[in-house]
């Protein structure tokens, strides 16, 4: 039944992406990228925050359920954080001239690719489940106490050579217009949606392998 | 209660002065630290040496020889250990926190000595003229117990694994991120002669983490200690 | 009194069963000999017992007369001798005994250790680095080590691998002073060294 909802809210988004004016008329068209690249981003790390809470209950219990919710919402967050990094860098090649600037931005969301990349590496270099299970665990969990330290640190080494380009600044307050944030609020809903839909997906496929395997 | 505590630290030390024996006689961690701190030195001193550099970049060359060099040295005190087979009895014989922090201040110190070699010879290569001593002796102090704190539970974790010496550099790194950026920064403050309180946002940032990390080592150690 | 307790212990690495719903009881003094082909799991029984591995499912359970003993403190009743337990290369016997009697709680004095020493046959020893020992040395040391702690539970693991026959004769004397009023499990692939025993497990199908 929400598969109905989801594809309604994802159908509205995506048409009047294309069909309302452009966000910020100063950039043009690709602004528009903005329904697509914030929420992504948001996915990303909220995926991170839901791995890490998997790796808890696992720890906690020993059930494999748990590692493989933990270790898919990895894969997704690694995905979309991909995707944010791409998405990103198209915009700011457009806005400001070039793809890559160490914008804080820019650089936090390539430290939590980083954090994806050495934690599929870690269980890349296991072979038992339960070991391989238990080290990532604790690697999630190490890497996300990591996160306010960098949240603290980043913004202050890193500084923004350009103005506040977005159209929400820095303390997230909503500086849109109502046409924008009509299209962006239920963006970010809908791709929060998305990636749920898509965790269940894998936990179903992993947990049914992980019973046929063991 | 206080006796609890004593034999808590006998424990710590009998920990301590075993890796401080074993390394003593065969000498392969300090060796690599040694060696790896010096060539890389050799290195930038030939290379960007002759240019003049900013006192930024002297600072994070300091941290990225640090860094590294923590790399290759650091995770020997667990490695050494599944390697030869000696975990066991290790494992049976002591409470895993207090076995955790025996080696933790073993890095430590590992760490420290290669700084008096090192630091000295970076300062001269490098021609760096330090005006701040107290605050880049701080900063440099509490840098290496992050340091420390960080890589000895990420080669704790290593050590289980397949792979062992890429890996922790690859899992080591996003977690020492916001470590080296503040050392790096309180370095530079202190070379540039900026008087103590200035650097102290640097200081309490390097607390802070100092004490996450400990905390949260001690916390989780046990159950990668028991793989 | 002790009692030692293994409730439907199970271990599985990843994929691959070793043994599942092993269930124990034992009570000193008694000692127990676990048998079975290679491969059928009887050092990863006796490590899951000893509290180095953990089983996939069950416990094992420790009483003292009656109350039951807490797993983090479980450890300091046992000692094991196996060939994959090693001691420090780098040290001497002598600083391996006091490393490992330190951290058990057990300070003995120099003279106790070197007593140690002597009732396993390396009296004169004790001073080198392990390096230097032979395999068979290297296995009597284990046995003094083990027995430094006076453990209340002894766990031998191919209990005379590397010894000579003097060295076994050292072996049995342990074995059957530790049976007296405590508890050996032993693992072996020599039927004859069931003698030791006077129960029997087997392991594998």
């Amino acid at each position: 039944m929400w598969k109905a909802l989801l594809f309604l809210i994802m159908s509205y988004v995506i048409i009047s992406a294309y069909l309302n004016p452009a966000p910020q008329q100063s950039l043009g068209e690709v602004s528009r990228i903005f329904y697509f690249h914030v929420p992504v981003a948001w996915v990303s790390v909220l995926a991170f925050l839901v791995s890490m809470l998997n790796a808890v209950r696992y720890l906690k219990t020993r059930d494999m359920f748990y590692d493989v919710k933990s270790s898919s919402a990895a894969q997704i967050g690694l995905l979309f954080a991909f995707l944010a990094t791409v998405s990103g860098s198209i915009w700011a090649s457009v806005s400001w001239g070039s793809y890559w600037n160490w914008d804080p931005r820019q650089v936090s969301i390539f430290i939590l690719l980083l954090i994806y990349g050495a934690y599929f590496a870690l269980r890349s270099a296991i072979m038992e489940n339960e070991k391989k299970a238990t080290l990532s665990a604790v690697y999630s969990i190490l890497s996300f106490i990591t996160v306010p330290f960098l949240i603290f640190v980043i913004p202050r080494v890193f500084q923004s050579l350009h103005p506040a380009t977005s159209v929400v600044n820095e303390n997230l307050k909503i500086q849109m217009s109502a046409k924008v944030s009509l299209v962006f609020f239920p963006a970010l809903i809908g791709f929060t949606i998305l990636f749920f839909w898509i965790w269940s997906l894998q936990v179903k496929i992993f947990s049914l392998a992980l019973k046929k395997g063991g | 209660m206080p006796d609890k505590f004593s034999s808590w630290v006998t424990k710590i030390l009998a920990v301590f002065k075993k890796e401080i024996k074993s390394e003593f006689r065969t000498r392969y961690a300090l060796n690599s630290i040694l060696m790896f701190s010096v060539v890389t030195l050799t290195v930038l001193s030939f290379t960007v040496g002759q240019f003049s550099l900013t006192n930024s970049v002297k600072s994070a060359l300091l941290w990225v020889i640090l860094f590294f060099s923590a790399m290759s040295g650091l995770a020997q005190v667990f490695i050494k250990e599944e390697e030869r087979k000696t975990v066991s009895y290790l494992k049976l014989s002591a409470s895993p926190n207090l076995i955790f922090l025996g080696k933790f201040f073993f890095n430590l110190i590992l760490l420290l000595i290669l700084e008096i070699i090192t630091v000295p010879l970076f300062l001269i290569l490098l021609e760096v003229r330090v005006q701040n001593w107290d605050l880049f002796l701080a900063v440099l102090f509490l840098g290496s117990l992050g340091l420390a704190s960080a890589t000895t539970i990420i080669a704790a974790i290593v050590s289980k694994t397949d792979l062992k010496g890429t890996l922790l550099t690859i899992l080591s790194f996003p977690i020492l991120l916001p470590l080296l950026f503040i050392s790096i920064q309180g370095t530079k403050v202190a070379v540039m002669g900026a008087p103590f309180y200035s650097g102290l946002a640097e200081i309490k940032f390097l607390f802070s983490y100092i004490v996450v990390m400990l905390t949260a080592s001690l916390l989780l150690f046990e159950t990668v200690w028991m793989e | 009194m002790l009692s030692l307790q293994l409730d439907n212990v199970s271990k599985w690495f990843g994929e691959r069963q070793v043994f599942e719903n092993i269930n124990l009881k034992l009570e000193n003094p008694t000692s127990l000999a676990i048998i079975g082909p290679n491969g059928c799991g009887k050092t990863t029984l006796l490590k899951i017992i000893c509290g180095l591995i953990r089983p996939s499912r069950g416990k094992v359970r420790i009483k003292i007369d009656g109350q039951e003993v807490k797993p983090e403190v479980q450890r300091a009743f046992f000692s094991i001798v196996a060939p994959d337990v090693e001691l420090y290369e780098e040290l001497t016997a002598l600083e391996n005994l006091e490393f490992f009697t330190g951290l058990r709680n057990y300070n003995s004095s120099r003279t106790e250790l070197n007593q140690k020493l002597e009732q396993v046959g390396l009296k004169d020893r004790g001073n080198e680095p392990l390096g230097s020992y032979s395999s068979g040395m290297k296995q009597r040391l284990k046995y003094a080590v083990a027995l430094s702690v006076s453990p209340r539970v002894l766990i031998l693991d191919e209990p005379s691998s590397n010894l000579d026959e003097e060295g076994i004769f050292l072996m049995e004397k342990i074995i059957e002073e530790q049976k007296k009023d405590r508890l050996v499990i032993l693992a072996t692939n020599d039927l004859k060294e069931t003698q030791y025993a006077r129960q029997i497990f087997k392991l594998g199908n």
